[in-house]
């Protein structure tokens, strides 16, 4: 072996530990956000965490009930403003996408889908709370309603793609009408990635805590009507977070641990989902 | 005439009676006319309903920007173009400008570019070329579950983890190994410019390495199996066949990571120190775009310091919205030139 071929030997085996490091790397602060989250999140984690309302500044103890069910409130809201929107539009995407307008809206999904998080929210807020003159859970819903309708409509449309021309077709050939097909034929075939993908939007907003500052706002009490501000889990988690009390600091992470176990089940929903039914389509 | 519906086919000799009853009881035509129209304009109006759900969207991004603009006219107004010129952000004499801001969001987004490129680069060629079959689809899974994380959990771990490490060992060893160049000088807090840019290099990282890693994975394998047949070892068959393939979707995948680390808020104000000024060193703290806004946008007093609020959001959508067109034209065009790479 000559000294040339012994140095490309050298540089070869240099890249591929290089890489491999660089993928170690990249997963320590995984594994140490892991493991702070167990840590001191179990450590803090209690029956009173899921069924009592915050205590007083002072007073130890208490929990985030209503953090979690104002997370829930908030998004049924944003499901609602975010699904029928998101799916129908990408329904229209994939069936009668393919002309100059279709090409607009597709990039009308991906702006709003490259908007920071905050700004939606500064739209929520100039939107609702303005008029509204106060802080409400309408509000939160709306601003992560908008989060969710480009994730929703573009994996809709990706899904509806894929449903078989033969199948619109054979309906077709036995004289039902294009609407019919589409919602009976098209729609139920797609099913489990429609799905699919509406579970992945609400994976997305369910970790959102900027649109939720000045819009939904926090609330230390039991859900009061939509018109009035809510608690959110991750706002409660970030005031509980920069503030100076020791015991706040312990249920904020508290608070993390089931955030993220709620964030993961919808992802590991989503894998579940990709991996078994979906596989049909193709 | 057609037979009615109300009555029983008759197979008896038909009488002048049931012959008027079954004419006086037929579906009249215009009824069937009516029926079929309804059937084709059930087509249009279905066709309706979609397009207006898919109009929504365009409408939803028009009224975004008008808005934004319509409440933020008075500071539009007030301080024109010196709103993105002045340094000076002072909610008590109600004077506004977006500088430090803007310096603060991109020099933390560049400093996030700077570590997580190379690093994602790395990684993603681990995952492609190098990785044991076995372990691909565990590390993969891994990476995407970084993306995953809330953003506010990151700005948790942040402060009560990140932080202090970076106060007791990173800026320190920075102060005595590289104390001599402007960047690394002055108090070490923890919280500042540095923390923001190490949790946004974190974050950014999964969006970089998946973007290209579709990007590799769509260098035909002609091009690999050529260098290899030549005697190429791995790395040179990656420096020959892959890297300059990919070189511009890589771009793309930079661009669009910016675009993420540009939008970032939470974690970034936590971790940040919330200080508008502009400091040359990367340990004194200072604040971005969005975490001003995030910080300051409940406490505004006035309406000016409101409004300006607001003007900083649009200039902060108009740079996502300019960065996001960038990263999709470029990654497009190399999606139209190689067959079968398609994003997210």
């Amino acid at each position: 072996m000559t000294g040339r071929d012994r140095v490309r030997k050298i540089t070869n085996w240099a890249a591929t530990l290089g890489a491999t490091l660089c993928t170690l790397l990249a997963l320590v602060p995984l594994f140490l956000i892991f493991g702070y989250l167990l840590i001191k999140g179990v450590a803090a984690l209690d029956l009173n965490f899921f069924t009592q309302l915050p205590k007083p500044v002072g007073e130890p103890g208490g929990g985030m009930a209503n953090a979690i069910v104002g997370t829930f409130i908030l998004i049924g809201l944003a499901c609602t403003l975010g699904l029928p929107t998101g799916i129908l539009a990408g329904v229209y995407l994939a069936e009668f996408g393919n002309s100059r307008l279709g090409w607009n809206i597709r990039f009308a999904a991906d702006v709003l889908n490259g908007v920071p998080s905050i700004v939606i929210g500064i739209f929520a807020y100039t939107l609702l709370v303005l008029p509204m003159k106060g802080f409400s859970a309408y509000a939160g819903g709306v601003a992560l309603g908008v989060m969710m309708i480009p994730v929703v409509t573009r994996t809709t449309e990706e899904i509806v793609r894929l449903v078989p021309h033969s199948l619109r077709e054979a309906s077709l050939a036995l004289g039902v009408p294009v609407w019919r097909t589409t919602l009976k034929i098209v729609m139920r075939t797609a099913r489990a990635g429609i799905v699919t993908g509406a579970l992945l939007a609400v994976a997305r907003i369910a970790g959102e805590t900027a649109p939720l500052l000045f819009t939904a706002f926090g609330n230390r009490f039991w859900h009061q009507g939509l018109d009035q501000p809510i608690a959110a889990l991750t706002v409660q988690i970030y005031t509980y977070a920069i503030s100076p009390f020791e015991d706040w600091h312990r249920q904020a992470w508290a608070g993390a641990l089931v955030l993220l176990g709620l964030v993961l089940l919808s992802s590991l929903a989503v894998r579940l989902l990709v991996r078994g039914r979906f596989m049909e389509v193709r | 005439m057609k037979d009615s519906p109300f009555l029983p086919k008759s197979n008896v000799a038909d009488s002048t009676l049931e012959r008027r009853a079954r004419r006086l009881l037929a579906t009249p035509s215009w009824l069937e006319q009516l029926w079929q129209r309804l059937q084709l304009s059930g087509d249009r109006v279905f066709h309706g309903v979609l397009l207006s759900f898919a109009c929504a969207i365009l409408l939803l991004v028009g009224l975004l920007g008008y808005e934004l603009v319509r409440n933020s006219w008075l500071s539009l107004t007030t301080f024109g173009l010196s709103f993105l010129t002045s340094s000076t952000w002072d909610p008590v004499a109600q004077h506004f400008g977006v500088l430090p801001f803007l310096y603060g969001t991109v020099v933390s987004s560049l400093l996030a570019l700077c570590v997580a490129t190379p690093l994602s680069i790395g990684v993603a060629l681990w995952l492609t070329e190098m990785v044991p079959r076995w372990l691909a689809e565990p590390a993969s899974f891994l990476v995407e579950l970084l993306a995953a994380i809330p953003s506010v959990i990151y700005g948790l771990w942040g402060v009560f983890v990140l932080v202090p490490w970076v106060r007791a060992f990173v800026e320190p060893t920075l102060a005595t190994t590289l104390g001599f160049l402007p960047l690394f000088q002055g108090p070490t807090m923890g919280i500042g410019m540095l923390t923001a840019g190490l949790i946004l290099t974190i974050m950014i990282l999964p969006f970089i390495i998946s973007v290209c890693r579709e990007m590799f994975l769509a260098v035909p394998a002609n091009l690999r199996e050529a260098a290899l047949a030549l005697g190429a070892t791995r790395w040179e068959m990656i420096r020959l066949a892959v890297l300059p393939v990919s070189r511009s979707g890589i771009i793309g995948a930079v661009i669009l990571g910016l675009g993420r680390a540009v939008g970032e808020t939470m974690a970034v104000t936590m971790v940040i120190g919330n200080r508008p000024q502009i400091a040359l060193s990367l340990f004194a703290p200072a604040s971005t775009m969005a975490s001003v806004i995030a910080n300051e946008f409940t406490e505004a007093t006035s309406e000016l310091y409101l409004q300006a609020l607001i003007e900083v959001g649009l200039v902060l959508l108009v740079v996502t919205v300019v960065i996001n067109a960038l990263a999709r034209l470029l990654v497009w065009s190399i999606s139209s030139k190689v067959e079968g790479i398609r994003l997210e």
